[in-house]
């Protein structure tokens, strides 16, 4: 199967506090790849530091590898706004900007294709589509994006991560401010959406995970305690503090 | 059940000392206002907008120049101010956020915020004045424009730090550059702010006196050259109210008035702004 990326002994600090303790992980294409753990344990962590989010921020500092289709991206050239582009994020709390759902989407996409006008307006209701949105606001594409209640604004932003094409999508607790319909709105997508990206999602919630998932990662204390397919480490996990967290015996 | 009445007794007359020292507060304003009001709106006439500043001793003559030197000099004083205190804001709570020389900016910026303006007149008189070798509006402007500028990169910085930062993680994780994150959304989501710190800022420089008084002094006519002294509503009234002839003394209220007025309705459309949620 495609390593679309391999993390490879990867350390990551805050300051001096190693918040991640050397993981070695795979992300096969064209899958969804589950983190769970208990709060603190470093599995959003991982996420920011897969499209480098962490540089927004001065005293945080990864090592190790992870390679993104063979090259490492850890590399001080790498240009974060092309990897950023190629490696989407999906956000806990939903982030529209105070503008109008429209630009919401196309006001990205302006800085990296020179689009007509027709081929603009494709390319937003497509990415409104692919975010099972389109049916929902196509009448009011210019009412402004904080009108839209919560499961819409996660879908809109998840139309927005769309529609610029990325390789990578990665979910950090998507649903975890929505209601259980747009929570099953939102899986639902995450199912349809991995035909064409390759999917990393953080949870809390172990159901969701066991849902939406191929493989599942369990996180402790900022060790990747057990990797392995979403129907074993349900089922029969290897490793004791698995097994006590899935049935619920802590965290 | 006693000490819940001396509770209560206690909270009225806390809430009674509240009040009256709310209405203390306030009073001076309004016995401000009203003479104001009585003092200014017998000489408001047409004349007022219309003529120039009358030479002593003679009847009628307007504010003219001096409302146009006004206007004039707090224009191109913001116009100059404002650019740098919202670039200046910026840096500070963007680019330097976490830079060790960020605190001692602001607490420098501070510190010029409260300057007595005077000192900023003075100053600008001898950083301009003295080598152009002429009290100009020019150097009135760079006046205004020096106390312009504490008071946006305050209220620019602490917009800007109000927009959350999931929303800047959410602009970059698009791949967005730097610049384009900072001028299209957190811009875009401080707006009413910002405009809400320029309109502040012309209120503020809008009645100054004190920095005109050593730049651009006054002038009795009609001057639109930007490199000679230049009337001015603020400087107009000082002459005016310590002048015992009693039409000076009428222009000097009457402008006092237009003045406050001006920044009155200043203040109020700032706080329309900033009140509306998204500027909008």
């Amino acid at each position: 199967m495609l390593e679309k990326i391999s993390v490879k002994n990867l350390k990551f600090f805050y300051g001096t506090n190693l918040a991640l303790k050397g993981i070695d992980i795979p992300f096969y294409a064209n899958k969804v790849t589950a983190f769970i753990g208990p709060s603190g344990c470093g599995k959003s962590t991982l996420l920011r530091v897969l499209n480098r989010m962490y540089d927004l921020y001065p005293g945080q500092h990864a090592e190790g590898e992870i390679l993104f289709d063979g090259r490492n991206i850890l590399n001080p050239g790498e240009d974060l706004n092309l990897l950023r582009a190629r490696i989407g994020m999906v956000f806990q709390k939903p982030t529209p900007f105070p503008m109008t759902i429209y630009d919401n989407i196309a006001f990205g996409l302006k800085l990296y294709e020179n689009l007509s006008k027709s081929e603009l307006d494709g390319r937003v209701e497509d990415s409104l589509k692919r975010a099972a949105l389109w049916s929902e606001v196509k009448d009011k594409l210019g009412a402004n994006g904080l009108s839209l209640s919560g499961g819409q604004q996660q879908r809109l932003c998840i139309a927005r991560t769309v529609a610029i094409k990325p390789e990578v999508i990665l979910f950090d607790e998507p649903c975890s401010a929505l209601d259980p319909i747009s929570t099953a709105k939102i899986e639902e997508l995450i199912d349809e959406l991995k035909t064409e990206y390759t999917i990393a999602i953080v949870t809390h919630n172990m159901q969701q995970a066991a849902r939406v998932s191929e493989y599942t990662a369990f996180m402790y204390l900022g060790d990747l305690v057990e990797f392995d397919e979403t129907s074993k480490i349900f089922t029969t996990p290897t490793d004791p503090r698995t097994q006590d967290y899935i049935t619920g015996r802590f965290g | 059940m006693a000490s819940y009445a001396a509770r209560r007794r206690n909270s009225t007359f806390i809430m009674g000392l509240c009040l009256a020292a709310t209405g203390i507060g306030v009073v001076w304003l309004f016995l401000i206002l009203y003479s104001l009001l009585i003092n200014g709106i017998p000489g408001l006439t047409l004349a007022v907008f219309t003529e120039m500043t009358p030479p002593p001793g003679e009847h009628g003559g307007g504010l003219l120049n001096a409302i146009f030197g006004s206007l004039l000099m707090t224009i191109i004083g913001v116009g100059i101010g404002a650019p740098i205190g919202i670039l200046a804001g910026t840096y500070l709570a963007e680019y330097g956020r976490h830079s060790k020389i960020t605190p001692v900016i602001r607490f420098i910026n501070d510190i010029l915020l409260s300057a007595p303006s005077i000192i900023i007149g003075l100053f600008v008189y001898g950083a301009v004045v003295v080598p152009m070798r002429s009290f100009s509006a020019v150097a009135g402007s760079i006046a205004l424009a020096v106390i312009v500028i504490p008071v946006v990169v305050r209220t620019t910085e602490d917009m800007l730090l109000l927009v959350p930062n999931t929303l800047r993680e959410a602009a970059s994780a698009l791949g967005l550059p730097r610049s384009f994150v900072i001028r299209r959304v957190a811009y875009r989501a401080a707006r009413a702010g910002l405009i809400t710190g320029v309109l502040l800022a012309v209120a503020r420089v809008g009645g100054e006196t004190a920095p005109l008084l050593f730049t651009v002094l006054s002038n009795q006519f009609w001057s639109a050259n930007l490199l000679k002294p230049m009337a001015n509503l603020p400087v107009t009234i000082n002459n005016f109210i310590n002048n015992p002839d009693a039409n000076w003394k009428q222009l000097a209220w009457t402008g006092a008035l237009l003045i406050t007025a001006a920044v009155l309705s200043l203040n109020i459309t700032a706080r329309f702004f900033g009140a509306s949620k998204d500027g909008r």
